[in-house]
């Protein structure tokens, strides 16, 4: 019996991967290897699925199939030792039980995840392994998504196979202590992944795979798993409230829309209330951090009607707390651009003179981008038109360089 | 974040054409084993090295937009040999890289010391979150 293929099949596929590869790598002991069957078998269902209907028990079918390809590895293993050596009489050829499904750990996906967001990985890596392993993705769909070769792809999720293998991490769940340790480098992978999306969701890169969507779904999923965790329901609450502005943030050229100037009619209302509910809920556990606070801010701004609605008292007194919370130039930064909506222009570009002399501000575009604007505000054009064009030549993106551009042409044409 | 490394040779006298058998075979063995090292570790997205400047052409859009070419490439100090295009992590990598390479050997082992240009293609995401 099968069922016949539809817009959920994929999802549930997805769904499945982290399941059935927690399955196979612990019955055969090998996470890098079982990796690379899980991914098999998910092309197999990807291929076969659509026109042949989805088995009754998927699970089950993408166990089968990832186990046999396994297998094929173990044999061919040891046919290679047994060429090379002789020795290899002690090694016994692994079938997969019968009971291999029942093998499965409602944790595994949870397992993968902080597996994939290793603290021995760079953060390209990690990113890579964890939409493949745990979101079921391909080579092909990650290439896509991050503009780079499949061969580059493949060869850098390789590599971070092999870090994990040489760390020795095993593949169990990591201790209470330790997940607390390690959660803020998987929630940042999570938020990588999204602002990926989210920033390339222009123009010419539409075709590309949604990561935006993508991050939103791990982190989901994330939440389900640690339902306890403030933190994870801030980030999905920051992520949700973001993504519900993607209509309004760029006009029918492509260009970029600053959020004072977007038609907020476009907003998502459905994802706003879903946002605002995640945060509520998180802000209620009481343990606040960077991640509620950020969603925070921009549930202020999803809230205002129109741009002169604006609680900016309110996300000042956001950006005073993530100061104590998570100090940063970035955070500092924004802080300035608050204050200045609540206390005038030159109260911004007061506080702007402290990032002067932070190194790891220093020459970033951000910096001359806001300094441009409140220069504008107290009508003190030829240096903003200076800083717009300063902040045009430093920033490596081109939808916010020709935005930059823009602005300065505005002025000087007065 | 993604850097294009240019690598800029002196035009006359020194090209690699005029170097001895030996010293053309580590050199073009050290750039191999950078490539290598470079795809495996999932940082290349490509490289590519160009052609001498004899067979480059100046082309300029003529009357009806058609192809007006200048037969002889201008006299200049450095042209670019070639690049590579890599996806690193941090611009501190990118620089490790062209250091790497700018250390190519010349004639008898010598490192070059070649000038690479290191400059980010305009692939950033506008940061519009923290």
């Amino acid at each position: 019996m099968t069922k016949p293929w539809d817009e959920t099949s994929e999802h549930l596929l997805r769904e499945l991967a982290p399941q059935v590869l927690g399955a196979v790598a612990r019955r055969f002991r090998d996470f890098s290897s079982a990796e690379d069957a899980v991914q098999e078998a998910m092309m197999a269902a990807f291929t076969q699925w659509p026109q042949e209907g989805v088995p009754e028990n998927p699970r089950g079918w993408l166990i089968q199939v990832a186990s046999r390809r396994m297998t094929d590895l173990v044999r061919s293993e040891i046919a290679r030792r047994q060429r090379e050596t002789t020795v290899a009489r002690d090694v016994e050829i692994m079938e997969p039980p019968a009971d291999i499904e029942s093998d499965m750990d409602p944790d595994d996906t949870l397992i993968l995840l902080f597996m994939c967001c290793h603290p021995a990985l760079t953060s390209s890596s990690a990113i890579a392994m964890t939409l493949r392993a745990v979101g079921g993705l391909t080579t092909t769909e990650i290439a896509n998504a991050f503009l780079v070769p499949e061969a580059t792809m493949a060869q850098r999720i390789s590599r971070a196979k092999q870090s994990i293998k040489t760390s020795g991490v095993p593949f169990r769940l990591p201790s209470a202590h330790e997940r607390a340790e390690r959660l803020p480098a998987v929630l940042h992978v999570l938020y990588l992944i999204f602002n990926e999306g989210y920033a390339s969701s222009i123009g010419a890169h539409l075709q590309r795979l949604d990561l935006a969507r993508e991050a939103i779904r791990l982190t989901r999923c994330a939440k389900a798993l640690l339902p306890g965790d403030a933190e994870v329901a801030g980030l999905l609450a920051l992520m949700l409230l973001t993504d519900a502005r993607r209509a309004a943030r760029t006009g029918p050229d492509e260009e970029l829309i600053p959020l004072n100037k977007q038609d907020r009619t476009l907003w998502d209302r459905a994802e706003i209330s879903e946002g605002i509910e995640q945060l509520t809920t998180a802000l209620s556990k009481g343990s606040v951090g960077l991640y509620q606070l950020q969603a925070a801010v921009a549930a202020v701004h999803d809230e205002a009607a129109r741009t002169e609605d604006t609680d900016w008292p309110q996300i000042l007194a956001l950006y005073d707390l993530l100061k104590r919370v998570s100090p940063g130039p970035m955070v500092t930064l924004n802080h300035a651009i608050a204050a200045a909506m609540v206390h005038g222009p030159s109260k911004g570009l007061e506080l702007l003179k402290t990032l002067d002399a932070d190194d790891r501000l220093a020459g970033h575009y951000r910096l001359d981008a806001v300094r441009a604007h409140l220069l504008e505000m107290v009508g003190d054009c030829e240096s903003a038109i200076k800083h717009y064009r300063i902040a045009a030549s430093r920033t490596t993106s081109i939808p916010e360089q020709n935005y930059l551009m823009t602005q300065a042409a505005r002025l000087t044409e007065g | 974040m993604k850097y294009i490394l240019m690598m800029n040779t002196m035009r006359a006298g020194q090209g690699v054409p005029q170097w001895a058998r030996k010293d053309l075979q580590a050199h073009i063995a050290f750039m191999m084993g950078l490539n290598k090292e470079l795809r495996q570790s999932g940082e290349l997205l490509s490289a590519e090295g160009l052609s001498f400047p004899d067979q480059a052409k100046l082309v300029q859009a003529g009357k009806d937009g058609a192809p007006f070419m200048d037969g002889v490439f201008p006299e200049s100090k450095e042209f670019l040999a070639g690049y590579w295009i890599v996806d690193v992590d941090s611009p501190e990598r990118a620089y490790a890289i062209a250091a790497k390479a700018s250390a190519a050997p010349g004639p008898g082992g010598a490192p070059l010391n070649m000038p690479i240009e290191v400059r980010p293609i305009m692939s950033g995401p506008p940061p519009e979150m923290l």
